[in-house]
């Protein structure tokens, strides 16, 4: 059945959630939507790295996908982390406000 | 024979002195200083009987210094450190240890009352090592090495006191016009070294005769503009008359007996070359007069005591270029040799005078010294004698020789050169009647010196009287240099002398006889006389066309122009630049999260849109 799919539209859905992340980073100012931005733009990549992969009969997008999986749930890890401690001394989820390294 | 000892006794006394001379007495430096070049003089003097009649070259090989290039190819440079003695070298070595030792001596007595006394004796010594390698190199390069070492010690010692500006000034100028002759040097062992392949004279020299005499008249003229430099002739010879600013046994040692005459033992070493280049020797020949007569000119209306002695240097030094210029190589040597006592004795009798005098210089608040320092008086009468050629003195026979040389080679050169001998007499006649007799003109009280300085002088005195007929310099170097033609004419003898002896009676008769004749003269003949005074304004032409636009050039274009227009503002202007470029760069780091992510959105897709217009990846 996956043959009546055309590949460019899975690259279509890939770039739609890409951009999606992409203006979520842009506008959105709360600092957990930018977060799971990021998390949307990688998994937009994973779905290109599968459509690739299942198109060239080739298995290392499968693998990259994971290891983006592997590296995106560390980095989800750390980057909550450091949102709890940054709301904790700031008191704020607002990246505009969270602008101390300038000057 | 262990050559080496010879030059590394003084360098030894030098480093000896000069690192822990502060902490030593007096007696201690004393001992150091002329212990180290006494003993270079006797070991000279055993070394030459060692080696005995000295028929051939003898050579010390002791490392290879410089080498480059593979040995079959025609730009294989090799220098050797390689010490060579021959009949030539044997009397520079004489005379430089044997009258560097009496000065040496003098100079403790002389110096006994001044500042840096250790500093001045560790020169001294570092002078003599340096004068040594000069005479025992056994090529050009090693020669050249003594010849720069010597000049340094030349400018420290002149500038010896340093506290005072003429003193500094001198020591400068002497520097820098020597930069001029060595510059001449220079270039022509760069053209030795192309056309003979080697600096050294066991090789270069056996070439020479059989090179185009064209190639041996540059590289002839080129170590001429040298000699120029260092034997203060026309046009480079300003810098010695003012180097008397040094104390007066550095003017005895190194600017009237010994670093001057470098510039006659480099010509005379190259003698083959000049042999063979005749048009190159003839120009030598007219340096060497037209120095001789102009500065003799000038000797004759300067009233400083050591300025008189300064032009007699350059113009004694002046009848040795003659000599060599005629191909009587012998001859020009000799003078050396005579001019070395007496002119050293010259030199340190008018310092035992202005030690009396308590550093007076002007002959004019001088006169009736005779009775007061008698011991001085008739040392330096035996100099009077002997530059003035009177037979049978050592000047006599020197110069006597190279006008002979000379009317072979040239006749107008030798008549000139009798009349620099009239004039010759004339001056130091002036200035021992201006100094020694007559009425005290000055407010001293003079002592005699002490007697390590007289027994110097007196030593000095008896070579100055017998040195003529006691060493004939041109009988023992007569194998070394090309043959020359002996003028049979008895005649010319008389010429030269007769010249001496007017010169004395003039001045007999101006400064003696009739007192008020000096001034009257000087009244009546008021241009030419203030010409001579003012030493033809050759300081002043020259500080005209070259010191003034080399100051303005180097100020205005080097320093303002090029230095700190082109050289900084190229610095600063990269610096201000980079801080604009910063200024505005740094608007990017405005700390907002946001802003850096729509930066690299745009970095991503700039780089894909540019990617896209190459043509994608391949």
């Amino acid at each position: 059945m996956m043959t009546a799919v055309p590949i460019s539209w899975f690259l279509t859905l890939s770039a739609i959630l890409f951009a999606l992340g992409v203006a979520g980073f842009l506008f959105r100012r709360n600092i957990i939507t930018v977060f799971m931005s990021i998390e949307l733009m990688l998994n937009a990549v994973n779905l290109s790295f599968v459509t690739f992969s299942y198109h060239h009969k080739n298995v290392a997008g499968h693998l990259f996908t994971f290891f983006v999986m592997v590296v995106a749930a560390a980095e989800a890890a750390v980057g909550l982390a450091i949102i709890l401690t940054v709301f904790r001394n700031r008191g704020t989820l607002n990246v505009d406000e969270i602008d101390s390294m300038k000057n | 024979m262990q050559l080496w000892l010879i030059p590394i006794l003084p360098l030894a006394g030098f480093l000896i002195n000069g690192i822990f001379g502060r902490r030593f007495s007096k007696s201690l430096v004393n001992a150091v200083a002329i212990g180290s070049v006494v003993l270079s003089f006797l070991w000279v003097v055993k070394t030459l009987f060692g080696l005995g009649g000295l028929n051939d070259a003898h050579i010390e090989h002791y490392f290879t210094w410089i080498q480059s290039g593979l040995p079959d190819q025609p730009d294989f440079l090799q220098v050797n450190c390689d010490f060579m003695v021959d009949r030539l070298t044997a009397v520079f070595l004489l005379v430089i240890t044997g009258v560097g030792s009496l000065i040496h001596i003098y100079a403790t007595g002389y110096m006994a009352h001044e500042g840096g006394y250790y500093r001045f004796f560790a020169y001294l010594n570092l002078f003599m090592f340096f004068m040594l390698v000069l005479v025992m190199g056994a090529s050009y390069l090693l020669l050249f090495v003594g010849w720069e070492g010597v000049g340094l010690c030349s400018y420290l010692l002149i500038g010896f006191y340093f506290d005072k500006q003429f003193a500094t000034t001198a020591g400068m100028k002497a520097f820098i016009v020597n930069r001029i002759g060595d510059f001449g040097f220079a270039l022509a062992m760069f053209y030795i070294f192309r056309m003979f392949g080697s600096l050294e004279f066991s090789k270069v020299l056996p070439q020479a005769a059989s090179a185009t005499e064209e190639k041996l008249a540059i590289i002839g003229l080129l170590l001429m503009v040298g000699a120029c430099g260092k034997s203060a002739q026309i046009p480079l010879y300003t810098w010695l008359p003012d180097a008397m600013a040094g104390p007066t046994p550095v003017s005895a040692l190194i600017h009237a007996a010994t670093m001057v005459t470098a510039g006659v033992y480099m010509t005379a070493r190259s003698n083959v070359i000049y042999y063979h280049a005749p048009g190159a020797a003839g120009i030598i020949a007219i340096i060497g007069i037209a120095t001789a007569f102009f500065a003799a000119t000038i000797g004759m209306a300067q009233n400083d005591i050591k300025k008189v002695f300064a032009y007699s240097t350059v113009s004694q030094l002046g009848y040795m270029f003659v000599g060599i210029g005629s191909g009587a190589y012998g001859a020009g040597v000799w003078h050396v040799v005579t001019h070395a006592f007496f002119k050293a004795l010259l030199f340190l009798g008018a310092g035992s005078v202005i030690h009396a005098l308590e550093g007076e210089q002007d002959m004019r608040h001088m006169g009736g010294l005779r009775k007061k320092i008698p011991i001085t008086f008739w040392t330096m009468c035996c100099a009077w004698v002997a530059i003035s050629g009177i037979p049978p003195f050592s000047g006599f026979f020197s110069k006597d020789a190279i006008l002979a040389a000379a009317y072979e080679h040239s006749h107008p050169i030798y008549w000139i050169g009798v009349i620099t001998a009239g004039i010759t007499a004339f001056y130091v006649s002036r200035a021992m009647f201006m100094t020694f007799f007559g009425e005290p003109r000055g407010h001293h009280h003079p002592h005699e010196s002490p007697p390590v300085m007289w027994i110097p002088l007196a030593i000095l005195a008896l070579l100055s009287l017998a040195g003529g007929f006691l060493f004939n310099v041109p009988e023992y170097l007569k194998e070394i240099f090309p043959p020359i033609h002996e003028a049979e004419q008895p005649w010319l003898v008389f010429i030269s002398v007769a010249a001496g002896l007017i010169g004395i009676g003039l001045a007999y008769v101006i400064y003696l006889w009739k007192p008020g004749m000096a001034d009257s003269l000087a009244a009546t003949l008021k241009a030419p006389y203030q010409i001579i005074y003012n030493k033809y304004f050759i300081d002043e032409f020259y500080n005209a066309t070259v010191v003034k636009p080399t100051v303005w050039l180097s100020r205005v274009v080097l320093w303002k122009g090029a230095d700190a227009g082109l050289i900084d503002g190229a610095v600063n202007g990269i610096g201000a630049r980079s801080r604009d470029a910063g200024s505005v760069l740094r608007l990017l780091q405005s700390g907002n999260i946001r802003s850096y992510a729509a930066w690299v959105l745009f970095g991503g897709v700039a780089l894909m849109a540019a990617m896209a217009l190459a043509g994608g990846l391949r």
